[in-house]
């Protein structure tokens, strides 16, 4: 069970990478389905585990020049006063709900993705946009 | 500036109540209200979302809901996969892969869900 989690793991990084996102949409089910932690245990150390995950992704990026760093700062100092919402929103619903709402916000990002995708709005490569 | 700063209040409460960076916001948010073109946008969030997912473990970190043997056990090698997707978004074309991911999602959100 831990060389899956740290497959799933991987494979959510490369997501991380390509997407822009922290990979917590694929360590939080990791973390339940293969771990078996609760849902709100495996929402708050997906957490800490995708600081790792950004801070990789983040460097790299920096390093083909794709980082607005005074954006992603002001980004990131608003975040900080919503936090605290999310987390007491998180843990006052009961456990099955937040596991439920949580699968309804992995359609969610399905669709958004698909429909992304289906209008050709994904990253094209660096050759396509020359 | 304002925009910026509601962009990641949106994505701090998102990424709160569900553990996730908040990306799938401020990536599309981004482009559309900050005009950012798409690598770039991707770019700019991951470094954002260092940010977000620092204080949303630090605020769970409180109520002693984190394991950090566990996020070891994904996170790192998460973060060399991330350098590998980072990598391969400079090269690929990824609208097959953004299916294949989607096609993915639905099938753990039914998962969850039932």
């Amino acid at each position: 069970m831990e060389i899956l989690a740290a497959v799933l793991g991987f494979v959510g990084g490369v997501l991380s990478g390509l997407f822009g996102v922290g990979g917590g949409i694929l360590f939080v089910p990791a973390l339940v389905l293969v771990l078996g932690l609760t849902q709100v245990h495996a929402e708050a150390t997906s957490l800490l585990a995708i600081l790792p995950t950004v801070i990789a992704g983040a460097w790299q990026q920096h390093r083909y020049g794709n980082v607005d760093w005074r954006a992603a700062l002001l980004i990131g100092l608003g975040s900080i006063a919503g936090v605290e919402g999310g987390v007491q929103l998180a843990k006052a619903l009961p456990e099955d709900v937040l596991r439920r709402l949580f699968a309804v916000f992995m359609l969610v990002v399905a669709a958004n993705l698909a429909w992304r995708a289906w209008r050709s709005e994904a990253y094209p490569s660096r050759d396509d946009e020359a | 500036m304002v925009r910026l700063l509601a962009i990641g209040l949106v994505a701090g409460v998102f990424s709160a109540l569900f553990g996730v960076g908040g990306g799938i916001v401020i990536v599309p948010l981004l482009v559309a209200v900050a005009g950012l073109d798409a690598r770039r946008a991707t770019g700019t969030s991951l470094a954002a979302i260092g940010i977000t997912a620092a204080a949303g473990a630090v605020a769970y970190g409180f109520h002693g809901d984190v394991k950090p043997g566990a996020a070891a056990l994904i996170g790192l090698p998460a973060a060399f996969g991330a350098v590998a997707g980072v990598t391969l978004q400079q090269r690929l074309q990824t609208r097959t892969l953004t299916f294949g991911f989607a096609l993915f999602l639905t099938a753990v959100g039914i998962r969850l869900l039932v």
